[in-house]
């Protein structure tokens, strides 16, 4: 790592506990979903984090507890040294405009209601970033940016199609010039042909604006293209996190090597000739991990240490994390 | 086995006729595995829905073609013939378990009902049956699952004990409307080895659509490209990657990151948005998107034509070559 890279976000020991209650009237809890379960990572400026894993294993979760939208339920989350899970309402508020998410499904995450200009001003009203006259000509510019025709300022989502919204949902997101973006599955509510436009527009996005991003994603290629690092999360942890180079060339955890190899390929040669880890089962439930490293259940090479001691998610060299007792 | 000719389907609605499949034409032998690629809206499932008969009627209607099934016409058949032949010989698996699986019977009791209304089976050989597919499809403890509910299977599971279900009756054909879709990486990689390992078994014939080139790539000998209810390009698997000669379906691999190729800047996309499907005038329904285009697109829609052997594209431009 070289020193002169700065973190933007610093996650420390970030706990996400959903509560199971049972009773109808007075309700107990009776156990806990461990969404996310002590991850530690940094994201530094001007880079693309990925973030994968299987549905289930958290990843959404971790990119909205970094941002504060379920609060933590322990750990600290260093934003330009204040820790924003200690922060009261309005102070977090304020801080808000500086961060900002992009959702997966482009259809759920507009207001149907609402024009297109009413969607990209809402945050400029509500963080009193330009006077009122100045916000039909941010909202243009915004458009633009985005490669959608200003025209279309008054028109209502359902106008568009699944692409089109996205960059609607894109241009709301630089509406506050935010440093960094969380970008939560952002291409796989759409096809193929429409996909590659989005990344490319996330990507010359980032270049002008100086955009960090927290990419979550369970596309391990399309991870690859767009992510200088990757992390991998397996139910609720982080099991690697490392260079793209280093992880699609020389995984270090089991779990990363079945996934990248379950990724079909479309060349009918290269699918012949490889040779594929297909794991067994399905993810244990996030109520009741196994004991010992939570991979056991799968692992194709566990042995009697992985059931009774949970490995430590350590640095095996410069920048490569990794949570596997043999690794 | 399967011939399709010339296959029409539109739907009514309040904007005009959606053209939503438009002269489609192929072919399936027995034991061969067909991948029908595409984007959404593309008519792919319409198209293998109208071969079910099972397009709703209305807003929906098959308005022309022939589907020879084994020499008949599934187009004609009554009713009584078509409901032997669905979940039979020809039997289908779609995209979601959830929603296709009845969610207040016990799997087993529906596995049983198939095999029960389409064979001479007694009850206690349908039982035994079920038990041997749930097997066969790696649903561990099969006896014990069998008295379970849909909703107490993971999202693999549920696939599984779906295609236990269409495999109930040795069907010829199996069609599996983006079986994988809804479902994780690594178990879209078990289900696909599934499949490929039942059809080495049991030697039918599949089709198998998806929007996803890399999982076709693994389990199909041929494939169809549609684009706008239309077939564009149609190839043997090994020519049509070695190959890919329709400007879309060189745009679609190119939109591509793949795992194994150098990592570039930029991604190729396709630009625009596919056609709406109202009305469409007599020319390439890709005109809009496409970068190869001659004056010839714009007034005559290009029928299928061979380039190789087995291999036709739906385009006036010869790309390879440079020639219109």
């Amino acid at each position: 790592m070289k020193p002169e890279k700065k973190a933007v976000i610093q996650v420390k020991n970030l706990k996400k506990y959903f509560p199971i209650t049972s009773g109808s009237v007075f309700q107990s809890q009776v156990g806990a979903v461990k969404a996310v379960d002590d991850i530690s990572f940094n994201v530094y400026k001007g880079e693309t984090l990925g973030l994968v894993g299987e549905s289930g294993c958290g990843k959404s979760t971790c990119g909205r507890t970094i941002l504060q939208l379920y609060r933590p339920t322990s750990g600290e989350v260093i934003f330009e040294g204040k820790d924003l899970s200690k922060l009261k309402k309005k102070e977090l508020r304020k801080i808000r405009s500086r961060f900002q998410m992009v959702f997966q499904d482009p259809y759920s995450s507009l207001n149907p209601r609402a024009t297109v200009n009413n969607i990209i001003s809402e945050p400029l009203k509500i963080h009193h970033l330009c006077s009122s006259s100045e916000y039909s000509d941010r909202v243009s510019d915004l458009l633009k940016k985005v490669g959608l025709n200003p025209k279309f300022a008054n028109r209502h989502p359902h106008e568009f199609s699944g692409g089109q919204r996205q960059r609607i949902a894109i241009a709301r997101a630089l509406a506050l010039n935010p440093e960094f973006i969380v970008c939560d599955e952002p291409i796989s509510a759409l096809d193929v042909s429409i996909q590659a436009q989005i990344v490319n527009l996330l990507e010359e996005l980032q270049e002008d604006l100086k955009l960090t991003y927290l990419f979550i994603a369970h596309d391990l290629s399309m991870v690859r293209h767009i992510s200088r690092r990757v992390g991998v999360m397996y139910l609720g942890k982080l099991v690697e996190l490392t260079d793209r180079e280093q992880l699609y060339n020389n995984a270090l955890h089991p779990y990363t090597k079945a996934l990248l190899s379950a990724v079909p390929v479309h060349d009918p040669l290269l699918e012949e000739k490889r040779k594929r880890v297909i794991l067994k089962g399905d993810v244990p439930s996030p109520a009741n991990p196994p004991n010992g490293c939570n991979f056991n259940t799968r692992c194709p090479i566990a042995e009697k240490k992985c059931f009774e001691e949970e490995p430590a998610f350590k640095e095996v060299s410069s920048g490569t994390w990794c949570s596997c007792h043999f690794a | 086995m399967l011939e399709v000719k010339d296959l029409r389907t539109i739907f009514t609605t309040q904007d005009g006729e959606v053209n939503a499949v438009n002269g489609i034409s192929f072919s399936l032998l027995p034991g061969e595995a067909l991948g029908i690629v595409g984007e959404s809206g593309c008519g792919k499932s319409v198209s293998v829905l109208s071969l079910m008969r099972l397009i709703p009627d209305p807003p929906g209607k098959v308005v022309g073609g022939e589907i020879l099934f084994q020499g008949r016409d599934i187009l004609k058949m009554n009713m009584n013939d078509l409901n032997a032949l669905r979940g039979n010989q020809v039997a289908m698996v779609f995209q979601d378990p959830l929603t296709s699986l009845n969610p207040v019977l016990t799997i087993g009791r529906q596995i049983i009902e198939t095999i029960l209304l389409h064979t001479e089976r007694t009850k206690e050989q349908a039982h035994r049956r079920t038990i041997e597919l749930l097997k066969m499809v790696g649903i561990p403890e099969a006896e014990k699952r069998l008295t379970d509910y849909p909703h107490q299977f993971s999202g693999g599971m549920r696939q599984r004990v779906m295609i236990a279900m269409a495999l109930s009756c040795d069907p010829q054909l199996l069609i599996a409307d983006e079986p994988t879709t809804a479902l994780d990486v690594t178990i879209q990689a078990q289900i696909v080895d599934l499949v490929k390992q039942i059809r080495k078994d049991l030697g039918m014939a599949v089709i198998w659509i998806t929007h996803d080139l890399g999982v076709v790539a693994s389990c199909v000998d041929k494939l169809i490209v549609m684009y706008a209810g239309q077939i564009v390009e149609s190839a043997p698997l090994k020519e049509f990657f070695a190959n890919p000669s329709h400007p879309y379906s060189i745009g679609l691999l190119d939109s591509l990151p793949r795992l194994d190729s150098e990592i570039h800047q930029k991604l190729n996309s396709i630009k625009g948005l596919p056609p709406i499907l109202v009305d469409l005038p007599d020319a390439c329904p890709f005109l809009a998107r496409c970068e190869n285009k001659v004056e010839n697109c714009g007034i005559k829609n290009p029928q299928l034509r061979q380039i190789n052997s087995n291999h036709e594209i739906a385009c006036w431009v010869d790309i390879k070559n440079g020639k219109a």
